[in-house]
């Protein structure tokens, strides 16, 4: 607002040296050699780094990634070597120097080839990695994970059915594009303490991997992170920090800063999952779903990263929604050449919903009822099961149904589906379902601590990072609450520093506001006790007789008689001088309960603790001679919970909208043959504008979860989830052709419609 | 290879040495310690790295800083309550607050050049900056509220 | 961050300019010349073309590449106009339609009309209306000024010979107002490369036309106007004509395929026609 928030990038300090990245100008590519010579010469030179020299292999689920590229690159823009120079210029000019000679491979450009019989392999030693968390890869193959879900008996659900559809679906992988390109400082002192400064959304997660491949002890490494511009997921992932520490130790551990490029941030680091999927689903005639079969094949990229766990949600919630008593399904996370995946803002539950939505579609179509009526008549419930075979509860899950009705009514169902507005244009709506868990470590865990100054404000500390999604303003709105203060007596600690500030799982999956939440509240009650029994003393009562709000410990059944917080918090003085209490430290933590590990071969188990749910429509105006189309409405209802902060949660979803209209419109890598991105810039990948979104209409619905904090579900990522299929039932019904692939640009929609045509002949 | 350069910046005269080759926004942020600008792509296609120069809004990473001699350079720092700062927090038109400055610069100098721009216009000079974070929303409301032309703007 | 080093050079004089030009170019220092200067540091950052450049010449500081009016028949326009002021001139609406398109405003205050119709990039749309008006260009190099006819020296790319550069731009005002169209699509984004940009005129009884992202430059051509403009076919048969008189490949990239190009060409140049020939 004034230029005075500080984000990684803006800090400098005597004596920085500057890195820059060489990256990989192929896909797939064994490295024969890398000349250095000539790079050393270049003026202002103090190191250079390249896979040789830092061996281990990385990964939070299994180990496969080489810190910088080692033997060969699997990616177009995989690192392979990092300068360290006394100047940005002077580290990017000597990146040209280096000579490397490459020995061009053959490139698996898609899951579809990756799965083909014989085929050409990412990774020839997949099954050799060290697997941090159990994953079942397939030798021989580019199957890094399958996920089984076996939930019925298909067979039974087949003969059910009377009626059902199958169809393929597809997306390309694509980007977060944060605002802020990643970017890290790191140092390495004397006494050999190690600071990162980093633009992470897993700061704790950073010094942890810090410490392992470096085999440095935890206590010797400080990880710091200040506000961060934007991650929808990609800066959980750790990369840029392993190379910038790699970069210092090389410089005698002087203090160097990387930040990518844009181009780098798109290709070299972490991006969006692609997908391949074929769905099957049945129903009776009177449109009671009776089975679904379904294949999703993740395109994860070079590496696996996150990819394993996305694959596995995706599977165990493979069906959205609905209450399908007989599901198979089996999801893969598959190895290709492609920029390797990350989590991303909603976590595979975006990806998941646009086959289904779109399935859903199609079989309502074919059994020509309503695509509303179709969904209520099998919207999950409390009662039912989830196709993990978890039991839905009152709290665990929200309504569905309810989503849906207020959809229907804001979006104007009624007056149809279709409106002609002339000769070529016509305004066409389309919905979709969604819900979404987060998969959280089984021990995931948070913590909070509070303290307070001499004039009683509020000192919160915790481990969650600042990154645009009001987390912070939400705690604080929480605390506020408890203690009936005003929020502006509370001040968040915005910076994370993982020295001070207590352990905070990841800044992902929404999930910070019900786990820091709910360690706020006991932080919050656990201070309230040290003030009561203070105030006891003064008071000359039991602890248990008096209570704190507004500000004051105040006798329950007298509140005239009261002490004002400020005057304890920090010890009572008496006016003779003695003092009693001492400073009180309010301490509260949460861990993630009653999750079960899955089982492999049916997918039985408790991945999660909540499902949230909603429903959303996109109206588009479409011209049916050109095929281009303008957004309208956009209409997002979910079942909150309990909407702590009204505008910022409009925001929150608003903004999830628009990701998820930008993605569904326009995003998704172009790869040439070799497996080259194209669109490697902002000139090229695209993301709306100003005055491209449409409309926006947000409501919510309340079903509150009994053990979050106020009964508040996250909403954070949930906007985006059913943007795809809502626009894509939108424009199918427009253009009168089933699309099935994103992005859902004019071309596509006219290449559909031509083969429509060239069918037809 | 270095060479100085006499500039205003944020009404102070500012000499800076710099490389012919180094952009405002290198300079701005690295010699001057005004890291309002940000650096989103560098290729001039997001706008975060938006400032003022003699008044009308530039990319700063489109420019060089030599291009600049004894031209006044306005950033972010040099705004101060100005009516559309004061919008962009009562409408929250940010979130990770990235890109704010660039918004912020750019709608600054359309309030002043054209106050009661139109509906085309707004979106024409808008169009030249991206937020990945709000859905566009936020920041509609937050520029006209500053802008004279309220009720055809919000009708469009 | 632009890797390389160059020297900055900003004459206040057209023979200043050739000059420090011809003085650098013995140097060894690969001299270029300098306008808006958005091609030129956004390409040295990703190391593509100018990599050789040693030193820069900023033509911004010569009053007559600033300068706008008119002068006898002919409009002027200084080579170092940014885009941003000639959409909002007015004199010249096609032109100042066609500028609005390229890049975004705030970018616009920045690229130049010169720059735009010299650059690398294969779009530029600005060069489109000049093709259509046969306007007159004005270069100076050591050789001293002269006018020449656009088509003289624009074939695909601006044709200059070592040392020179476009001072001025110059209009004929016969066809500053005549009626015109232009559409430009993209792929999918307002703010883009253009998928296809068609812009025509019409003058006595004649339409003309101009294209951009159609092949890998920009251009007007004869033959396929004198296609289009057969009267006595249907629209549709001289459309398929023209398409057959293409000077080059239709591009196929990832804004979209030939195929695609070739179905947006024929629904632009049917609604341009329907246009301008409704047009009395
Ligand atoms: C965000 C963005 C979007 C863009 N979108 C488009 C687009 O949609 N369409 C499009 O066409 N381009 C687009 N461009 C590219 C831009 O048009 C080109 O960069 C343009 O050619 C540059 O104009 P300039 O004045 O900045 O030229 P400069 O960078 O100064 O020069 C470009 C070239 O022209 C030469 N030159 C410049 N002026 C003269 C002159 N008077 N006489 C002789 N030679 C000269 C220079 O030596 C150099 O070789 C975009 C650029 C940006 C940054
Ligand atoms: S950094 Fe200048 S436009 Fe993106
Ligand atoms: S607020 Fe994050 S990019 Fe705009």
């Amino acid at each position: 607002m004034t230029g005075a928030a500080k984000y990684t990038a803006d800090f400098t300090a005597p004596g920085l040296l500057h890195a820059s990245l060489l990256t990989s100008p192929h896909a797939h590519a064994k490295i024969k050699s890398i000349d250095l010579s000539e790079a050393e010469k270049c003026p202002g030179v103090r190191a250079i780094v390249i896979g040789q020299d830092i061996p281990v292999l990385t990964g939070t689920t299994v180990e496969d990634r080489p810190i910088l590229a080692l033997n060969k690159v699997r990616y177009f823009g995989e690192p392979i070597a990092v300068v360290v120079a006394d100047s940005e210029h002077e580290a990017q000019s000597a990146c040209q120097q280096i000579n490397v000679t490459y020995e061009l491979y053959p490139v698996v450009n898609s899951v579809h080839q990756a799965l083909e019989s014989k085929p050409i392999l990412v990774h020839e030693q997949l099954m050799n990695y060290t697997q941090v968390q159990k994953i079942q890869p397939e030798a021989n193959s580019n199957i890094a994970n399958q996920i089984k879900v076996r939930k019925g008996d298909i067979d039974v659900g087949r003969d059910q059915s009377e009626v059902t559809m199958t169809a393929d679906f597809s997306f390309p992988p694509s980007d977060h594009a944060a605002m802020e390109t990643r970017s890290v400082r790191a140092e390495l002192l004397p006494n050999g303490e190690v600071h990162i400064h980093t633009s992470s959304q897993g700061p704790f997660m950073v010094k942890e991997l810090i410490s392992r491949y470096f085999l440095i002890d935890e206590d010797k490494v400080t990880v710091h992170t200040p506000l961060v511009g934007g991650g929808f997921g990609g800066k959980a992932a750790v990369q840029l920090e392993l190379i910038a520490f790699a970069a210092s130790r090389a410089a005698g551990g002087k203090i160097v800063k990387l930040s990518n490029t844009r181009e780098t941030d798109i290709t070299g680091s972490p991006g969006h999952i692609g997908l391949e999927a074929n769905v099957k689903l049945g129903a009776t005639k009177g449109g009671k779903l009776t089975f679904a079969e379904i294949h999703y094949n993740f395109n994860a990229g070079a590496y696996v990263d996150e990819g394993s766990d996305i694959t596995e949600i995706a599977g165990l919630n493979c069906t959205g929604p609905y209450k399908i008593d007989h599901v198979w399904c089996n999801s893969l996370c598959v190895y290709t050449n492609h920029p390797y995946a990350t989590s991303f803002r909603g976590y595979g539950h975006g990806e998941l919903t646009f086959p289904i939505e779109r399935a859903m579609d199609l079989l309502a179509e074919k059994l020509r009822i309503d695509p509303i009526a179709f969904r209520l008549k099998n919207t999950i419930k409390p009662g039912d099961t989830t196709p993990s075979q978890t039991k839905l509860t009152k709290s665990n899950i929200g309504n569905v149904a309810k989503c849906l009705e207020r959809v229907k009514t804001l979006i104007n169902w009624d007056e149809g589906q279709t409106v002609n507005l002339s000769d070529r244009l016509i305004r066409t709506k389309g919905i979709s379902c969604f819900w979404k868990s987060s998969i959280t470590p089984t021990d995931a865990t948070s913590g909070a601590i509070l303290t307070f100054n001499k004039d009683g404000s509020i000192n919160l500390s915790c481990g969650v990072v600042e990154i645009g999604q009001g987390t912070k303003t939400v705690l604080a709105q929480i605390l506020a609450e408890r203690l009936k203060i005003h929020e502006s007596k509370i001040h968040v600690m915005m910076d994370v520093d993982t020295q001070t500030n207590p352990q905070h799982w990841k800044t992902v999956a929404s999930s910070s506001v019900y786990m820091v939440g709910n360690a706020v509240l006991r932080a919050a009650e656990d201070a309230i006790q040290q003030l009561c029994q203070t105030a006891s003393i003064v008071l000359r009562c039991e602890p248990g007789d008096v209570d704190v709000a507004e500000a004051r410990a105040f006798l329950i059944s007298n509140p005239d008689k009261y002490v004002s917080v400020k005057d304890i918090a920090n010890g009572y003085k008496y006016t003779n001088g003695n003092s009693i209490g001492g400073t009180v430290i309010g301490r509260g933590n949460f861990i993630m309960k009653h999750l079960t590990s899955i089982d492999k071969e049916t997918g039985k188990g408790t991945p999660a603790s909540d499902w949230t749910v909603g429903a959303q429509a996109v109206e588009v105006e479409f011209d049916t001679k050109s095929y281009n189309y303008k957004l309208i409405h956009a209409v997002s209802v979910l079942d909150a919970g309990k909407v702590l902060h009204p505008k910022s949660a409009r925001g929150q979803v608003t903004g999830a909208m628009s990701m998820g209209l930008s993605w569904a419109t326009r995003e998704g890598f172009s790869f040439d043959k070799n497996g080259i991105v194209l669109d490697n810039q902002f000139r090229t990948y695209k993301m709306l504008r100003y005055g491209e979104n449409p409309t926006y209409l947000v409501d919510f619905i309340e079903t509150p979860q009994i053990d979050a904090p106020y009964g508040a579900r996250g909403l954070g990522e949930h906007g985006i989830i059913g943007m795809p299929a809502a626009l894509a039932n939108s424009l199918s019904t427009a253009a009168g052709v089933p699309l099935n692939q994103l992005p859902l640009v004019p071309e596509y929609i006219w290449e559909q419609k031509r083969g429509e045509a060239s069918d037809s002949n | 290879m270095k060479k100085t350069i006499d500039f205003t910046v944020n009404n102070e005269q500012k000499s800076v040495q710099i490389r012919s080759a180094d952009t405002l926004l290198i300079t701005l942020r690295e010699q001057l310690g005004l890291t309002g600008a940000k650096p989103g792509c560098e290729n001039g296609d997001c706008g975060a790295c938006t400032v003022l120069v003699d008044d009308q809004p530039m990319k700063s990473c489109l420019m060089l800083t030599a291009e600049t001699a004894n031209r006044s350079i306005t950033t972010i720092e040099g705004l101060h309550d100005t009516p559309i700062q004061k919008a962009f927090l009562e409408h929250w038109g940010f979130q990770c607050g990235y890109c704010t400055s660039g918004f912020i610069m750019n709608c600054h100098a359309l309030a002043n050049i054209h106050p009661d721009a139109n509906a085309y216009e707004i979106e024409n000079w808008l169009q030249s900056n991206i937020c990945r974070c709000t859905g566009y929303e936020e920041i509609k409301e937050a520029i006209m509220s500053v802008l004279k032309t309220k009720e055809a703007g919000t009708s469009g | 961050m632009i890797p390389i080093n160059f020297e900055y050079h900003r004459p206040t004089s057209i023979t200043e300019a050739v000059e420090t030009f011809q003085q650098l170019q013995l140097d060894g220092k690969g001299p270029l010349y300098f306008n808006g200067g958005t091609e030129i540091i956004t390409l040295l950052r990703v190391n593509q073309f100018y990599t050789n450049t040693r030193a820069v010449i900023d033509i911004k500081a010569i009053p007559e590449c600033c300068y706008t009016g008119f002068e006898d028949d002919h409009y002027i326009i200084g080579a170092s106009i940014p885009l941003a002021q000639i959409e909002t001139m007015g004199t010249f609406p096609l032109l100042g339609k066609n500028c609005s398109r390229i890049a975004d405003h705030t970018s616009r205050m920045k690229i130049t009309l010169g720059g735009n119709i010299c650059g690398k990039i294969k779009y530029r749309e600005a060069v489109l209306p000049l093709l259509l008006t046969d306007s007159e260009l004005t270069i100076a190099g050591p050789s001293g000024q002269r006018h020449v006819p656009i088509h003289q020296v624009f074939d695909q790319h601006m044709n200059l010979e070592q040392g020179e550069f476009i001072v001025q731009i110059r209009i004929p005002k016969l066809f500053l107002d005549v009626p015109f169209t232009s559409k430009k699509q993209t792929k999918i984004d307002r703010i883009s490369y253009s998928l296809l940009t068609v812009s025509a005129i019409k003058t006595e009884q004649q339409i003309r036309f101009a294209f951009s992202g159609l092949c890998n430059f920009p251009f007007r051509s004869q033959e396929m106007e004198k296609a289009l403009n057969q009267c006595q076919l249907s629209v549709e048969e001289r459309i398929t004509e023209a398409i057959a008189l293409l000077p080059s490949p239709i591009l196929n990239d990832l804004h979209g395929s030939a195929a695609y190009r070739t179905f947006v060409l024929r629904n632009t140049l049917e609604e341009t026609i329907a246009e301008l020939e409704g047009e009395s």
